[in-house]
């Protein structure tokens, strides 16, 4: 009887398994990406601020105070954070002229021209050394969100249904202006004190 | 009279596996080329904070990373168990520290990338604020003004 040889093993689809997992891994691995909260803080304070009184009327101040249990009080009432954003839009738009929410302003602003805006409006934060850094980042992200729905809705409403996203680089220049971003965080342990805001 | 074929008279030629390496090849550079260096190894427990108004961090070259905290089990007995903060390899032993070593990255940098410098703060959800604060206070009194929460997509919108 003759010896049969053994078969090689065809590798020529080989290549092909290889393409096929190449082009897998293209299509499903996203490269990692970091994505966060952009924040800029206010510059170191010379001696001459920190003794400078910071004069900024009660209506135009939001405090936010986090405590260490992450409980929140806005304004001497406490709150959830889920109620915040809502809170805050209606503290920066202040669409009634209530008394009580901050002091509207003729200002002129590019494109828009001159609107009547809350341009003195502060958002203050305060948080206890013990508040942790997840609460910390809820209230910060309600804010920016809220600062993000009146930015959309001004959009919207000012240039034909697109959204802010949607904007040439001078349009959202402008709708900034209209709602500029005034979160300030305070000194910590220097309760009470408005410090330059972060943008 | 027809002729019959010997059994195993033909055989399939052999399939030249020259394109092989080149296909490894091919594998290898595109996993060098994409997957980005861990430049570091962890020290400390991170679980990143759930946030909704994520932007992307657009240029990574002018990111600088700072970790903070709870060290990993295993380095727990011989740093314990507070935060830390995380700067490159090592633990920083005060927090001024985090002042020199922007210095120094910042000086590593391009000299028109300088003050475009971004310091993205990776910090554990459940870190008490006060060393993030401090943290803060340093990076402000460095000048590095442009910092960033590093957070993850919150899954579940409301």
């Amino acid at each position: 009887m003759k010896k049969r040889e053994i078969q090689e093993i065809n590798a020529s689809s080989m290549a092909d398994i290889s393409f096929l997992l190449l082009i897998f891994f293209l299509v499903t691995t996203s490269m990692a990406t970091d994505k966060g909260l952009s924040r800029t803080l206010p510059p170191p304070a010379t001696n001459e601020e920190k003794t400078k009184d910071v004069d900024v009327n009660k209506r135009n101040i939001m405090m936010i105070l986090v405590n260490s249990n992450d409980r929140l009080m806005v304004n001497g009432e406490m709150m959830d954070v889920s109620k915040l954003k809502e809170k805050a839009k209606k503290f920066i738009a202040n669409p009634t002229n209530d008394e009580n929410l901050p002091a509207k302003e003729a200002v002129q602003i590019p494109i828009l021209g001159t609107q009547m805006i809350t341009s003195k409006h502060v958002i203050s934060l305060q948080n206890d050394r013990g508040t942790s850094y997840q609460a910390y980042i809820a209230v910060q992200n309600e804010l920016v969100a809220a600062y993000s729905e009146l930015r959309d809705e001004l959009s919207v409403q000012k240039f034909s249904g697109r959204k802010f996203e949607e904007l040439t680089a001078d349009e959202q220049d402008a709708v900034k202006q209209y709602y500029p971003q005034k979160i300030s965080e305070a000194e910590p342990k220097n309760y009470g004190q408005v410090n330059g805001g972060a943008q | 009279m027809a002729k019959f074929r010997k059994e195993g008279g033909k055989k399939l030629p052999a399939i030249s596996t020259a394109s092989l390496p080149d296909i490894i090849f091919m594998l290898l550079f595109f996993f060098m080329t994409t997957t980005t260096m861990k430049e570091t190894t962890m020290m400390v427990d991170l679980k990143l904070p759930e946030a909704t108004e994520l932007q992307k961090l657009e240029k990574k070259s002018l990111a600088k990373y700072i970790y903070i905290g709870v060290p990993k089990a295993e380095l727990r007995k011989t740093n314990g168990t507070e935060a830390r903060v995380q700067l490159d390899d090592a633990f920083a032993k005060r927090v001024e520290e985090v002042g020199e070593y922007i210095a120094v990255k910042r000086q590593a940098m391009n000299e028109n990338d300088q003050n475009q410098m971004i310091v993205s703060l990776k910090v554990d959800k459940d870190t008490k604020m006060g060393i993030v604060t401090d943290v803060k206070q340093v990076l402000r009194k460095a000048y590095a003004l442009k910092i960033y929460y590093t957070a993850n997509e919150k899954t579940n919108q409301y």
